[in-house]
């Protein structure tokens, strides 16, 4: 089911939970909200439900406007964080819960939970408590809770925050899995960006109650809106520093200090064209240690990530994270050069916090 | 069992006598109180239910009292008001319990959880007055308000509407001797379930929203289930605390009008024993009833203990050893 927010506000009192959000999210879409705590997504998702009715703005369910539609009317599936499984019933009645109110016919009932119990793998646990169940096992039945009355949209409220590590991958895979599967229209809210990029067909990055982007994973990557999307999504981050472009006819120059880096016109015509400083964007895997490098600097820092260390250069005043192969066996202290891929380089007006390549 | 085995059990054994003395010390307190105000109390008025002591033939001497067996027992059960005192007991705790210190206290708990929360917390207020206010003010209001013509406020208004007046309390005494009591006995179960329901998670609750339910339905599924505990507890503290009351019938009615029309057991313990109603108090035999109140309060306990399986609901502790 298509889903359509236009200008959705929900305010508590003074506080603003979200303002003027717009969202247009496809049938069978896989959308994810992406933002720090506090920013607003638990208050969209609730909105969405209906939980809370909106302060101001319009959502509708297909071409159904739903703003004052009860959330039994809405057909919603819902996993949340703490996964809220009912602890005085068992397995079996958490599910059944759902197919209950609605009246479903007892067998049905049976049929229907034995099924979804089994597609989550929890066909042999019905009996138990939830108390009697792990983390992963209750996600779970919070899942199957969801799915049993085949819903129109799930919502899933950082379903894999409370998880370990190991299990959060494993169950990662399952819910894109399914919802691919099952095709119904779902929003996954989370403040972990590998979660966000790995599941979602597009992101919905949030910050301080505003829509930021509302991109694919692949777009908002290499072409960041904003200087807080930039920050915001990568790991490790994207490296910024402040500096006059300036240069003409294809051929720029990006200054900082001892700083000096050729830029091609794509990249370097618009900062050029803006008086004054400019923040530079460059990310980790953006700038390479190699010897025909014409920035040179010294490692700070090394960090071992297993894989790949992390390394910390400085360069005058300014600090560049960058990532390498371990076999290098770079130590801090020593001298090396850097050659930055200017091609991937962006840029950002340091008042307006926007891109001056992309808008 | 090598040496060193033996003194490692040694060592545990005395380990674990510390421990079970600490945990005696931090019950120690509660003991006391228990011991001097309940146990040695019952002890005392036990042994006066099987003497003649009355203010004829006081003594404070405990050995100069005579012993008459169990002749007040015998009188007690042969007293023709006994009987109807009995029943007025249990109508007393059955209508208050049931109405107002569970039912009604549940549904104001519900309905003031479920409006907006500041309007909530006045409601609540407004039903603690009467606990808060002392008996004696409480149940002057009371009187004041039903009070005959031209002294009630209730029958001013019956005059300016030229309806006949009547003297309420004296006309339907058990109907105030319930309200009254059900007034004050409510906010007690009303601040257990209000502080129980709020306890529940609020994904639960938005849970069961979603999942389909509608509020009441979640009231029955989630919320009622969930509260069971408190509500049993309720259940039975309440019915031992109206066993043992009495001062608002005492102040409201005295147990009449007319011969016991409202009298209740513990009140009768207290016209035998302590008040100079027949102009001879008869400790004695005003022991006789405390004595069998307190044996149905402990056979009550027991049964609900049973009944509702406290054990099952109460947590083991999570912390082992001290
Ligand atoms: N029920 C509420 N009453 C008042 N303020 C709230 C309520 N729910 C959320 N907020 C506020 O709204 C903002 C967004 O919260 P939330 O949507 O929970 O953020 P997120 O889920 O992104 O961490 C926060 O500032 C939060 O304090
Ligand atoms: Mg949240």
């Amino acid at each position: 089911m298509k889903v359509t927010i236009d200008n959705l506000t929900k305010k508590f009192g003074d506080v603003v939970g979200v303002e003027d959000l717009t969202l247009h999210i496809d049938d069978g879409e896989f959308v994810a909200f992406l933002g720090p705590s506090g920013c607003g997504k638990t208050t969209t998702l609730l909105t969405l439900a209906g939980i809370y009715r909106p302060t101001d703005g319009e959502i509708r369910f297909g071409e159904r406007i739903v703003n004052q539609v009860q959330p039994k009317d809405r057909n919603i599936g819902m996993v949340f964080q703490s996964y809220a499984l009912y602890p005085h019933m068992t397995v079996f009645q958490n599910i059944a819960y759902p197919l209950k109110l609605k009246r479903v016919a007892k067998n049905i009932q049976h049929e229907r939970v034995q099924q979804v119990a089994n597609v989550m793998g929890i066909g042999n646990l019905l009996d138990r408590r939830p108390g009697q169940l792990s983390g992963g096992q209750q996600q779970r039945v919070a899942l199957g809770r969801a799915l049993v009355k085949e819903p129109d949209i799930l919502l899933f409220d950082e379903p894999l925050s409370n998880l370990d590590a190991r299990l959060r991958l494993t169950m990662r895979g399952e819910i894109k899995h399914l919802q691919k599967d099952l095709g119904i229209t779902s929003i996954y809210v989370t403040h972990d960006q590998v979660e966000a990029m790995t599941m979602a067909d597009r992101i919905a990055v949030m910050n301080g109650g505003h829509l930021q982007a509302f991109d694919s994973p692949d777009e908002l990557y290499s072409r960041p809106k904003t200087l807080f999307v930039a920050g915001f999504v990568g790991n490790p981050p994207m490296n910024f520093v402040s500096v006059d472009v300036s240069g003409s006819n294809g051929s720029y120059i990006a200054e900082a200090d001892s700083l000096r880096l050729e830029v091609g016109q794509e990249r370097g015509g618009p900062p050029a064209g803006y008086d004054g400083a400019v923040v530079m964007g460059i990310r980790p895997e953006d700038i390479q240690i190699s010897e025909n490098g014409n920035v040179s600097g010294e490692i700070f820092i090394v960090e071992p990530l297993g894989r790949e260390d992390l390394i910390d250069v400085r360069v005058g005043p300014h600090s560049f994270l960058l990532l390498e192969n371990t076999e290098s066996q770079r130590q801090s202290g020593e001298r090396v050069n850097l050659k930055f891929d200017m091609q991937k380089a962006q840029f950002f007006d340091p008042q307006t916090e926007k891109s001056l390549l992309w808008q | 069992m090598s040496q060193q085995a033996e003194k490692r059990e040694a060592r545990s054994s005395r380990n674990a006598l510390r421990s079970y003395l600490g945990a005696y010390g931090f019950m120690a307190p509660a003991g006391v109180l228990v011991v001097v105000f309940f146990l040695i109390p019952v002890a005392i008025i036990l042994y006066l239910s099987v003497t003649n002591l009355a203010s004829s033939n006081f003594t404070s001497n405990l050995a100069a009292m005579e012993y008459i067996g169990l002749r007040n027992y015998e009188t007690l059960l042969n007293d023709q008001f006994a009987r109807k005192i009995f029943f007025n007991t249990i109508f007393y705790v059955l209508f208050t319990l049931s109405i107002f210190n569970v039912s009604l206290a549940l549904i104001v708990s519900l309905l003031t959880t479920h409006i907006d929360r500041g309007a909530g917390f006045v409601f609540r207020a407004l039903w603690i007055l009467p606990r808060i206010t002392s008996p004696v003010v409480y149940i002057l209001i009371w009187k004041r308000m039903m009070a005959e013509a031209p002294f009630g406020i209730l029958n001013q208004f019956n005059n300016w509407l030229g309806m006949p007046t009547y003297n309420y309390i004296a006309t339907n005494p058990w109907v105030f001797v319930v309200v009254v009591n059900g007034f004050i006995g409510l906010s007690f179960g009303m601040i257990i379930f209000t502080s129980a329901i709020e306890s529940i998670p609020k994904d639960l609750l938005n849970a069961s929203l979603v999942d389909g339910s509608s509020k009441l339905q979640r009231i029955r599924y989630v919320i009622l289930p969930l509260i069971r505990w408190p509500l049993l507890f309720v259940f039975t503290y309440q019915t031992l605390s109206l066993l043992t009351s009495f001062v608002e019938i005492q102040l409201l009615t005295d147990g009449g009008p007319g011969l016991y029309r409202t009298e209740v057991w513990s009140l009768t313990a207290y016209h035998r024993a302590l008040s100079n109603y027949f102009g001879n108090a008869q400790w004695g035999y005003g022991s006789a009833f405390a004595v069998l109140l307190v044996l149905i309060g402990v056979v009550l306990a027991v049964i609900y203990m049973r009944v509702f399986r406290f054990d099952e609901l109460v947590a083991e502790p999570r912390v082992e050893t001290l």
